[in-house]
């Protein structure tokens, strides 16, 4: 409690670490999922083959197994062996966030009705035109919950970092919890408070956006 | 929607362009690969005795029964547990007394919006050490908490997606409420909730994996003994992630037969996630 | 046949599952006996007094010990041995000899850094000897008998390396086990920590250049110097003391005497000093003078 008490910015240091690498690896997350979503319903078919194997490589793999490989197999290779802790932490994250990311926006695509492209098609639109102009704006609509979920998980999922040399806040409620074994179901309800703040605001973000992105049909 | 309308099927110069693409994505993507390689060769990642261990019987063994069952045994116990959980808090959700319904809505909350690993790492030291269950048991027990509350969000909205008219006709020849449920709702809901549960399988599967932190048994552990013992980091890595990736396939697999047999293809269910964390294959 | 009795003893101690799974990865391979063989007691049982710890020990033939597993020289034990190794162990074995308990019936437990307290607190080991420096918090709530041994803090880098004093930590990067008091302490030296799961992962983090120094207990760090003696260099005298004691539960404070006395013996008869050349010997480190124990509370 001493701690927490005397020094109620350890709490918060700990959670802007957290945020940094959530909306970090979220912007990254989002670049390379729409990315690998875009090769994946392209009519390119390496690419395609190679998003899809991407995706269920990934999605199949511990996050924690991708931290062990970004941070202690990868410098065996003398590779991001400089890379700042921060950058190897949002790597890692991106690398697993993004297949969902992927498959969340494909999801979108998919649940935007056929009419839709075959009548931007008929008006002799193009396939990037077809995409931007009519398809993908819907998509992302249809694409708010799922990828709200995606993001929130991933909030979350920084935690997972707290063995890999960033003081994020997992990282620091296990050294409280350490130095006040007395005072541990305290210092675990003011973290997990921390977190579902976190994830209420985000939450309450998606709700507002869905509201206003509503597709009327 | 089906990507080919997303498209003119291809003239002789789309597809020539195609083609182009499909060879600089190809050159791309070979040349990463070759990257790789020839770091691992560089640094002498293929030397025989970095893979050694991996053909010892005594490490396989230790790799497949400390490594894979018990990751296996944590993972199936947890879903066992999580779907009698969601059960409970998913029909306290839709009870309609609200001293049930908050209390529960509550619960399912908490456990959804707090990080496993914080979950896992605080149950260990709570309630795990000492006298208490240990470490593989608060692995279980956090996955439990955490897969059941995703799972009774699950099944709120699986029930509710059963057309009005089942539950209504169902009251007026005279069933009572748990009858309603039990005989007519759930049974329908089900079907339209496994895609949900099988996902939430191998989030429970993967998941295992942050025993880790608490000294619990499973994959990702003894991987970390070997590469402690041997050195070898890249290649346990290389080992860990396959088996859990095989594994992961392998259930998912079973689990769309199983599905096919018992259900045929049916709608699949969305449920709304917003204002909450995570359902579908999310950790 | 001995670990059949492992596990019949487990359960029969009601450590549960989590125990009787570990001891399935100890099938296969014979029992590695490094260091010395001690002489066992025989019917140690008479030499302690009624309704003591010690006393219920002896008689039942068998006692759980927590140690380090990732601990090179400390305590360690890799994924397919049976027992682990390192001068920790070896004390564990000096006193479960005193109980006239030979080293089969030993049942060792993997403490980390931060389960020691609640594992001895809630009885699910009976001693906790693990690099586990004597503090008065730690005090406050278990029993600790030390030290036996002495070490610091101190810093751990690579040959080539420009740090050579405490000031040089300031805005570098240094690494130890997330949630230590070494991390804390290097962090209030302006250094930013970089917490690991484990001291190993953090040693790679320095051969390869990612972190600038690891910082724990010299004792520690002696013994990845001895893995690496061209690559890793330690630096920087002691800036803590750190005095590693035997803990035990507050609810048995007669243990603390026996302790005291057994390894004190141990100190004459020369036992403490060949478990030292086995272990952290090996570095090459000249085998020190046995330190003071602490006088037990009455």
């Amino acid at each position: 409690m001493d701690d927490i008490a005397n020094d109620p910015g350890l709490v918060l240091n700990a959670f802007w670490v957290t945020i940094q690498l959530a909306v970090l690896s979220g912007l990254a997350s989002l670049v390379l999922g729409t990315l690998l979503a875009a090769m994946r319903v392209g009519p390119v078919a390496v690419l395609a083959r190679f998003g899809t194997v991407y995706v269920s490589i990934v999605r199949n793999t511990p996050l924690l197994v991708i931290f062990v490989l970004v941070f202690i197999a990868a410098p065996t290779l003398d590779l991001l062996v400089k890379t700042p802790f921060l950058v190897k932490g949002v790597i890692a994250l991106t690398i697993y966030t993004s297949a969902f990311v992927c498959e969340a926006i494909r999801a979108g695509i998919n649940s935007v009705s056929l009419g839709q492209a075959e009548a931007a098609r008929a008006i002799g639109l193009t396939f990037g035109a077809t995409m931007t102009q009519v398809v993908l704006p819907q998509a992302f609509r249809a694409t708010v919950p799922p990828l709200a979920s995606v993001l929130i998980a991933l909030a979350k999922n920084t935690s997972v970092a707290a063995a890999f040399g960033l003081a994020e806040a997992t990282a620091r409620m296990r050294g409280l919890t350490n130095n006040n074994a007395d005072d541990r179901w305290l210092i675990f309800i003011t973290f997990a408070i921390g977190y579902i703040i976190i994830v209420e605001i985000m939450s309450a973000g998606a709700i507002s956006l869905e509201r206003r992105w509503r597709v009327t049909r | 929607m089906s990507s080919s309308v997303l498209f003119d099927t291809p003239g002789p110069r789309t597809r020539a362009r195609h083609r182009l693409y499909g060879v600089i994505g190809a050159v791309v993507l070979l040349a990463l690969l070759g990257l790789i390689v020839w770091r691992m060769w560089e640094t002498g990642q293929f030397a025989y005795e970095l893979w050694e261990p991996f053909v010892t019987p005594a490490y396989i063994q230790v790799l497949l029964v400390d490594g894979l069952l018990k990751t296996l045994q944590m993972a199936f116990l947890s879903i066992i547990f999580a779907v009698v959980f969601g059960l409970v808090f998913g029909a306290g959700k839709l009870s309609d007394h609200s001293f049930v319904r908050w209390p529960c809505w509550l619960v399912v909350e908490f456990f959804r919006a707090v990080p496993l690993l914080l979950l896992i790492i605080f149950i260990f030291y709570a309630f795990g050490v000492g006298d208490g269950f240990g470490a593989y048991w608060s692995v279980v027990f956090g996955l439990t908490l955490y897969n059941g509350s995703v799972l009774a969000e699950v099944f709120r909205a699986g029930i509710q997606a059963v057309p009005h008219g089942q539950g209504e006709a169902a009251y007026a020849i005279g069933m009572r409420k748990t009858q309603v449920m039990t005989i007519v709702l759930l049974p329908q809901g089900v079907k339209i909730m496994l895609p949900a549960i099988i996902s939430q399988c191998v989030v429970a599967l993967k998941d295992t994996s942050l025993g880790y932190y608490i000294t619990a048994p499973g994959l990702t552990f003894v991987g970390k003994q070997i590469y402690t013992e041997f050195g070898n980091q890249l290649q346990t890595v290389l080992v860990v992630a396959s088996l859990y990736i095989a594994s992961n396939l392998v259930l998912t697999w079973v689990a769309t037969w199983v599905q096919h047999r018992l259900v045929g293809e049916k709608k699949q269910l969305e449920v709304s996630v917003v204002g909450a964390p995570s359902t579908g294959g999310e950790a | 046949m001995r670990i059949m009795r492992t596990r019949a003893a487990a359960a029969a101690a009601g450590v549960g599952l989590a125990l009787s799974l570990a001891a399935c990865g100890e099938a296969g391979t014979d029992t590695a006996t490094e260091g010395g063989d001690y002489e066992v007691a025989e019917n140690a049982a008479d030499n302690f007094d009624d309704g003591t710890k010690m006393k219920e020990l002896a008689e039942s033939g068998e006692v759980t010990i927590g140690v380090k597993y990732d601990q090179p020289g400390i305590g360690f034990k890799g994924a397919t041995d049976d027992i682990p190794v390192g001068f920790d162990p070896e004390i564990g074995k000096i006193l479960a000899a005193s109980l006239g308990i030979p080293v089969d019936d030993i049942t060792w437990k993997e403490t980390i850094s931060d389960n020691r307290e609640p594992f001895l607190q809630e009885g699910e080991v009976d001693l906790v000897i693990a690099s586990y420096s004597i503090t008065d918090e730690r005090r406050a709530i278990v029993g600790q008998a030390g030290p036996y041994y002495v070490t610091g803090q101190q810093l751990m880098v690579p040959a080539d390396s420009d740090i050579d004093s405490l000031d040089d930590v300031k805005g570098t990067e240094v690494c130890s086990v997330t949630g230590s008091t070494s991390l804390d302490n290097i962090e209030a030296e302006g250094a930013t920590p970089r917490g690991f799961d484990t001291y190993s992962e953090c040693v790679d983090q320095v051969l390869n250049g990612t972190v600038d120094a690891m910082t724990t207990d010299g004792a520690i760090l002696l013994g990845y110097v001895a893995e690496h003696p061209d690559d890793l260099k330690v630096v920087v005298d002691p800036f803590s003391e750190e005095r590693y004691g035997v803990g035990y539960s507050k609810d048995s404070p007669e243990m603390c005497q026996w302790i005291s006395d057994t390894i004190n013996e141990a100190y004459d008869n020369g036992d403490w000093e060949s478990a030292f050349k086995a272990t952290l010997g090996e570095s090459g480190v000249d085998t020190p003078e046995p330190p003071e124990f602490d006088a037990c509370e009455a």
